[in-house]
């Protein structure tokens, strides 16, 4: 089957590779890219594991073709943290908060609650918990994701995080 | 799970993709946000030849005023939807719904046109765009029509949809001012299709139903209008009896499937339910 040539940006850099059109766009940054922060989880558009931040919007890579991404711009986990590896105000918020057991999830929740804090940087517990319904932890429980996403929120906003009462 | 092989186009304009749609037939299926499409793909349910992309075809994107219409781009994504200031103030109702819709990564890739165009009986805003009187654009190479949403659903994917054609836009008829509204949806878990689930726009009048209009989704092979129902409540005050008038009138209609989200009659059941708590709420927010 005819290969196709497809160039896009990821965390900046620009990348380009020859795929099959059915190359789905997890398989090119992990296998291709080599760049396997990106986690297949369910496989299925559930589970959120695979979530890349493409062109402003939060998608699972798991359902979307490489094809579909040229000349896109794209953020995976690996970008986020600073080049001197400082972590970024999410990444430090899922360490500080214990947002993360085994961690499998986690790439795909700081994916999406990255794209969150750009659109809504004030989210109410709620907001959080609706935006980030895409994703499934099998783990936590969601109570120390969504702090890790208001810790990350207050850094952001130049606040302290102050937990509420339980 | 990876799909079978096919061949990728990627149109920017409408004149070339009902071109390619034309010449390749029965062979090509246009790829909207590909969210329906791409799982069955990989289950190999679906093995399209040829994949017409249709993201980079900028005319069939967005919303736009005509008269007293709106005109909804298929491409329109259910995100898009929501952050459409016009469809807050003027179609409510499709925001509500929206949010039911999937998930955000979900709702970032799938299209109102892709959900309307599929024929999936699990999708919710077909039976929407029944209960608003909205209308499909249909284009082909050969010629442009429009088919009214109520006449466009034939059984599960199956559709008025003939070879060549792509539907590239929906038009919605702006409800009355004042009118209520209510998506009513149970759902076994975020993102998951309707077990059952009912749209109402109706209008009051002196505490009394003035118009109204109530559509179903997933209670049958395709959505339906629940006219028997809607005229139930027609002239009444909602009083308990309309209410369950018009639940015997709308589960008369029902054939819902047995599946993992519950047996007929259950389903028919809970369908009445959504019936109900959809006039209520949708009443409370008449002015």
């Amino acid at each position: 089957m005819a290969k196709t040539h497809v160039t896009m940006t990821i965390n900046g850099a620009e990348v380009e590779g020859l795929v099959e059109p059915r190359t789905l766009l997890v398989h090119f940054i992990r296998e291709t890219l080599q760049m396997t922060g990106t986690h297949i989880g369910c496989d299925t558009t559930h589970c959120g594991a695979c979530t890349v931040d493409l062109d402003g919007m939060s998608v699972k890579s798991c359902t979307v073709f490489a094809v579909q991404a040229e000349g896109a711009a794209i953020t995976t986990v690996e970008g986020m943290a600073s080049p001197d590896g400082t972590l970024s105000a999410l990444q430090e918020g899922f360490r500080m908060m214990h947002g993360l057991q085994c961690g499998y999830c986690t790439p795909g929740m700081i994916m999406r609650a990255h794209r969150l804090l750009q659109e809504n940087p004030s989210p109410t517990e709620d907001e959080i918990r609706f935006g980030i319904s895409g994703n499934l932890c099998r783990c936590t429980g969601y109570q120390n994701i969504v702090k890790a996403i208001q810790y990350a929120a207050a850094k952001l906003n130049g606040a302290e995080f102050k937990e509420a009462a339980e | 799970m990876i799909p079978g092989h096919f061949t990728y186009h990627r149109p920017t304009t409408l004149a070339d993709a009902v071109a390619l749609m034309a010449s390749l037939g029965d062979d090509a299926r246009p790829l909207a946000g590909g969210h329906s499409l791409i799982p069955m793909m990989k289950l190999r349910l679906a093995a399209p030849e040829h994949l017409i992309d249709l993201r980079r075809i900028a005319a069939l994107k967005g919303v736009r005023r005509d008269g007293d219409s709106f005109v909804i781009g298929a491409m329109t994504t259910q995100h898009d939807l929501l952050a459409s200031d016009e469809i807050a103030a003027a179609l409510p109702i499709l925001q509500e719904a929206a949010r039911l819709i999937a998930d955000p990564q979900v709702r970032y890739m799938g299209t109102v046109g892709g959900n309307v165009a599929n024929g999936d009986p699990g999708n919710d805003m077909p039976a929407l765009m029944m209960t608003l009187g909205a209308s499909y654009r249909l284009e082909s190479t050969s010629r442009v029509r429009d088919v009214a949403a109520a006449e466009f659903y034939q059984g599960a994917y199956a559709t008025a949809l003939e070879p060549g054609e792509i539907l590239t836009a929906i038009t919605v008829p702006a409800p009355p001012a004042g009118h209520g509204h209510a998506y009513e949806k149970l759902k076994r878990k975020v993102g998951d299709y309707a077990t059952a689930a009912a749209a109402v726009v109706l209008t009051m009048s002196g505490g009394r139903v003035a118009s109204c209009r109530i559509g179903l989704t997933n209670l049958a092979d395709t959505p339906l209008l629940a006219e028997a129902a809607a005229q139930a409540v027609i002239g009444t005050s909602l009083d308990a009896a309309a209410l369950t008038r018009a639940a015997a009138a709308a589960r008369a209609i029902m054939t819902p499937a047995g599946d993992g989200r519950g047996p007929p009659d259950y389903r028919s059941h809970v369908g009445g339910i959504m019936v109900q708590r959809a006039l209520v709420r949708a009443a409370a927010r008449a002015k």
